[in-house]
């Protein structure tokens, strides 16, 4: 075999460094070309919005509470006041900031964790792999709400900061195992061996050969984290388990719950802030639809099997 | 049998490391549950050192080196004795879950049973009508709704299924009047009391299932065997089950240990909303009511119900595939 067959046959990435604002567009029109992701994007667009100009759009403060309680939806209060008396509207638009902030938040700190354990166990061999690889099963396998939990009950009303640290604690495994996978089958691929014998050290083939083929997959694992974080966030302050004096969508159906708006009949209480949550958390899954065929050319829709 | 012997061995590596995170949790925690308690009663009026001294010792506040408290507590373990509740003072903590485990298992396990089924048939179908309202409709549904929050869905049920129409019952796992029994009335209530909880673990796992599975189907439908049984002029519907299905079942099954844990987790929400007796319900109680031996216990006994159902499938798992066994 002669040399310039040798370089033709080695993925695209590895002539010279990937250029990361080239990267990023192209996978970006990648995501966009799927029809799903196309809508993803543009609900989470929708909502990054909400939350960035929260006190623009909505019409009230959300912690006003001098208005009529538990009122039905009129043309002051489109969607009803709270049991406190509270805008449920504005509740809903400052709400996005805590999911949005907690959901990118504690999704991209689960993902940096995946990615530096993930891609350096399936690089090791040997014992400390063996050691790595107990630590994350135990971390996938033990069930994570009931430790999110137990560990919020012991953090006394932390606020926001502590369900982001308790979401990265049991979150980061996940992704982990998958890119630890991915590497597992990069590091036998011939680009790697020439790296090895070109005499890189480990950490640059590592970080600078192997990750950038992975991109679609750490975005991958970063919404699947991200949406993971939202709906526990919403899941531990419903139960009142965060700081229940902040204006979030978990907590508005906390007090939804606590204020029997089901006997009340409010049911835009409860149905609104849940929706929220779901579209959120939707329109993350929808993105990952178009991350998927990043990766994997066989789930690109419109391919034929 | 070496197989079963390595994941016997796992399986106990992997309690012993749940029980020992067990002990560590609320010891990497600041506070004590001595101090919560005595926080509580400090709400109420000052605390007499002489009341400190009696919370102390009833709430035993643990003495000796770290290493005798471990051993000492790998020997409650095994005893299942993980002392007196303090909010339903003087039950122990062990016949307290021993009442409300059976709720939960029957519930999750059975439901989860019949998502699995369901989910991998409907995803075996969306694979196989690609691009058809068959795909479409399970697919993005079953996206949207594995995104909404368990509690969320409960709710909904509870409120329009519960309130509104007032076809089921709002609360609790069988009639007020009723007492647990093995009769039939008994069960017939128990079984309407837990249609909306059931519907609503349904509903938010079965999306998983339809995806997972579609996605292995899609992956498998390439094959070359697929390919080569179809030009042998094979009927469709032998090549997708028989021929694609069947592979594609296996990756799936590795999952399920996995999901089992969210799904566990969604259910504790789910049994908050309908009030259902259950373990969840009970570690909302011990939460709070900062219940920290109770919860702990729960905490134990969950961790181990799930580290037991990923092991029957592991073992299943190397039934149903040779190649694993090696």
């Amino acid at each position: 075999m002669s040399t310039s067959t040798m370089i033709v046959k080695i993925p695209s990435g590895h002539d010279g460094p990937a250029n990361p604002f080239r990267v990023i567009t192209r996978a970006v029109a990648t995501i966009w070309s799927v029809p799903k992701a196309r809508i993803g994007v543009a609900l989470l667009l929708l909502f990054v919005i909400l939350a960035v100009f929260a006190p623009l759009i909505a019409p009230y403060s959300a912690t006003e509470n001098t208005f009529g309680r538990s009122e039905d939806m009129s043309a002051d209060h489109w969607l009803g006041t709270t049991a406190a008396g509270q805008d449920v509207l504005s509740q809903i638009i400052y709400g996005a900031r805590v999911s949005v902030f907690v959901g990118f938040t504690a999704g991209l700190l689960s993902t940096i964790i995946a990615v530096l354990i993930g891609l350096s166990w399936g690089y090791l061999r040997g014992f400390a792999a063996e050691v790595i690889n107990f630590v994350v099963n135990l971390f996938l396998v033990i069930p994570a709400l009931p430790l999110m939990i137990v560990i919020a009950a012991y953090l006394q009303n932390g606020g926001i900061g502590m369900i982001v640290l308790v979401v990265v604690i049991t979150g980061w495994a996940w992704g982990a195992r998958v890119l630890r996978s991915q590497t597992q089958s990069l590091r036998s691929r011939d680009f790697v061996t020439a790296a090895v014998f070109s005499g890189e050290s480990p950490a640059r083939i590592v970080f600078r050969e192997i990750l950038p083929n992975m991109t679609s997959l750490i975005v991958g694992s970063f919404f699947g984290a991200s949406t993971a974080a939202i709906l526990a966030e919403a899941g531990l302050e419903f139960l009142g388990l965060g700081d229940s004096t902040t204006v979030s969508w978990g907590t508005m159906l906390f007090w939804a719950q606590n204020s029997n708006a089901l006997l009340t009949g409010q049911w835009v209480l409860l149905f609104a802030p849940g929706l929220c949550i779901s579209l959120l958390a939707t329109s993350m899954s929808l993105i990952n639809f178009g991350v998927d065929g990043l990766s994997n050319p066989r789930l690109r829709e419109g391919s034929k099997r | 049998m070496r197989y079963l012997l390595s994941k016997v061995g796992l399986l106990l590596l992997t309690l012993w490391a749940a029980v020992t995170l067990n002990f560590l949790l609320p010891r990497l925690m600041p506070g004590s549950p001595a101090d919560a308690a005595i926080a509580k009663l400090a709400q109420n009026g000052p605390v007499s050192p002489s009341t400190r001294a009696a919370i102390e010792a009833q709430l035993g506040v643990p003495t000796g080196s770290a290493w005798d408290q471990y051993l000492q507590y790998l020997n409650n373990v095994v005893h299942f004795d993980f002392g007196v509740s303090y909010t339903f003072f003087p039950q122990s903590v062990a016949s307290l879950v021993g009442t409300a485990l059976p709720w939960t298992l029957v519930l999750v396990g059975f439901v989860t049973i019949v998502a699995f089924v369901c989910g991998t048939l409907l995803g075996v179908l969306a694979a196989w009508k690609r691009g058809t309202w068959l795909d479409t409709l399970p697919t993005v549904g079953g996206t949207f709704a594995s995104a909404f929050p368990y509690f969320w869905t409960a709710l909904l049920l509870l409120f329009f299924l519960g309130y509104v129409a007032g076809w089921f019952p709002t609360s609790g796992a069988y009639g007020s009047a009723a007492t647990p029994e093995f009769s039939g009335p008994f069960l017939l209530d128990a079984l309407y009391h837990s249609i909306l909880p059931a519907t609503t673990i349904l509903i938010t796992s079965l999306g998983g299932w339809i995806l997972g599975m579609r996605s292995t189907m899609i992956n498998t439908l390439g094959d070359d065997y697929v390919t080569f049984a179809e030009a042998n002029g094979l009927r469709p519907r032998t090549v997708a089950i028989r021929y694609a299905a069947r592979n594609a079942i296996l990756p799936n099954l590795t999952s399920f240990g996995l999901a089992l844990g969210g799904v566990v987790g969604g259910s504790l929400l789910v049994e908050r909303v309908f009030s259902y007796p259950g373990v969840g319900y009970l570690l909302y109680t011990a939460v709070v009511n900062q219940d920290f031996p109770l919860m702990q216990a729960l905490f134990l006994i969950i961790t181990i119900s799930v580290l037991l159902a990923n092991f029957i499938v592991d073992i299943l798992y190397g039934i149903l595939d040779p190649r694993t066994r090696r």
